[in-house]
Formats: C-alpha cells, sequence, structure tokens
C-alpha cells in the first residue's frame, strides 16, 4: 500500500462490465517523502477523493476486493484512504542495517 | 513476511470500511548492513499490534495472510503488521 497524489480524472464510457459508476481518478504514486515514484497511472476512487488529495493506495487483487458492489473487476489499483496528517521521521534518524550477530531492538 | 522499522504514522478520517479504527504506519524495510537503502521500498502497513514509530516491525505483505491476520474474509489489506520484534540473530 502506497500513497498517491490525485492529479486529476479519467472518464471512460466504454469499459469493462461490473466497473460502470466507478470514479477514476489519474494519480502520482509518490514514496514515503512524498516524492514522486513512477509514472502517472489511474485509479478507482472509493472515498470519493478530489484532485490534490493525498491520499493510500492499494494495488493488485485487494484493489478489485476494494469496490462497493462487484469485487471480481479488472482493477489493479484503489484509493482507500485520504490522508489528514502524516508524520514521517527523516532517513537519518534510524539506522535500517541488520548486522550479524544479536540485533536487539526493545 | 519482512522485517521494517516504523517510521511514521497517517491518520485518515476517511477511508475504505476494512480501515476502519486501526492505524496505519509507514515502513521502511531493513536492509543487509553495509547494503544502501533503497527509499523507494517504503511501504505502508495497517497496525495490528499496536506498533509505534522506531519499533523494529514483522510485517506481513501478501493480501491472503493479511485478510487472515484481521480476520476480514474479503479485506482489501496487503501489508499487515502481525509482530514487534525484540532481537534479531544472524549466523555468520
Amino acid at each position: 500500500m502506497l500513497f498517491g497524489r490525485v492529479k486529476g480524472t479519467a472518464i471512460c464510457t466504454i469499459k469493462y462490465p461490473g466497473t460502470e459508476g466507478l470514479k477514476l481518478l489519474v494519480v502520482q504514486p509518490l514514496n514515503k517523502r512524498l516524492e514522486p515514484l513512477g509514472t502517472l497511472q489511474v485509479a478507482a476512487d472509493v472515498v470519493h477523493a478530489g484532485p490534490g488529495d493525498l491520499c493510500v493506495m492499494v494495488r493488485s487483487r485487494e484493489a478489485a476486493l476494494a469496490m462497493p458492489v462487484e469485487k471480481f473487476v479488472p482493477i489493479d489499483l484503489a484509493l482507500v484512504g485520504i490522508v489528514d496528517e502524516l508524520e514521517v521521521k527523516p532517513d537519518g534518524e534510524f539506522s535500517y542495517a541488520l548486522k550479524t550477530g544479536r540485533n536487539q531492538f526493545t | 513476511m519482512i522485517l521494517g522499522k516504523v517510521v511514521g504514522t497517517i491518520v485518515t478520517t476517511i477511508s475504505h470500511p476494512h480501515y476502519k479504527n486501526r492505524r496505519l504506519l509507514v515502513v521502511q524495510p531493513l536492509i543487509m548492513d553495509g547494503e544502501m537503502p533503497a527509499p523507494e521500498d517504503d511501504f505502508i502497513a495497517l497496525d495490528n499490534t499496536q506498533a509505534g514509530i522506531g519499533d523494529t516491525v514483522l510485517v506481513n505483505r501478501e493480501g491472503n495472510g493479511a485478510r487472515q491476520a484481521l480476520g476480514i474474509p474479503d479485506g482489501c489489506v496487503i501489508s499487515v503488521i502481525v509482530g514487534v520484534v525484540d532481537s534479531v540473530y544472524l549466523a555468520e
């Protein structure tokens, strides 16, 4: 699951049966520092996000399972949450390294 | 499952019903000592064990396991934190 910034909407009149009525939003996937990650993608929206919203997205089959009615649809990216508050510690604060021998964490 | 460190918390009031009253945490996977951390492989996980920022956690990154961990048969969740790690021993 990852972050996404809504950039716009996509409107499809002819599409796979079962996906009628689903709002399609153009999103830019982001990493934890909210920097762009790859290219723009189209996500199905179930939380009524608008342009400029920072959202939580889910990929693969779980995106299809997030759909309200028809769960067996060819959707592979869905917006499942709108981020209100976000607190991410900068990289220098933690060490992510696993050393050989004993790593004590608590 | 993978080892990761919780580096952030997310508050979402409007979210999918399966995400209700559960916290979302930003997790950065652990790497071997000496490797460069790839900044792009951080992800968001649903908290199931009250982990906080700075905790080292065990994350299940597969939808089926996540659904079983949360007990939601058709849950739209991929990553779930299933444990807080005390220590890891790596043989040479």
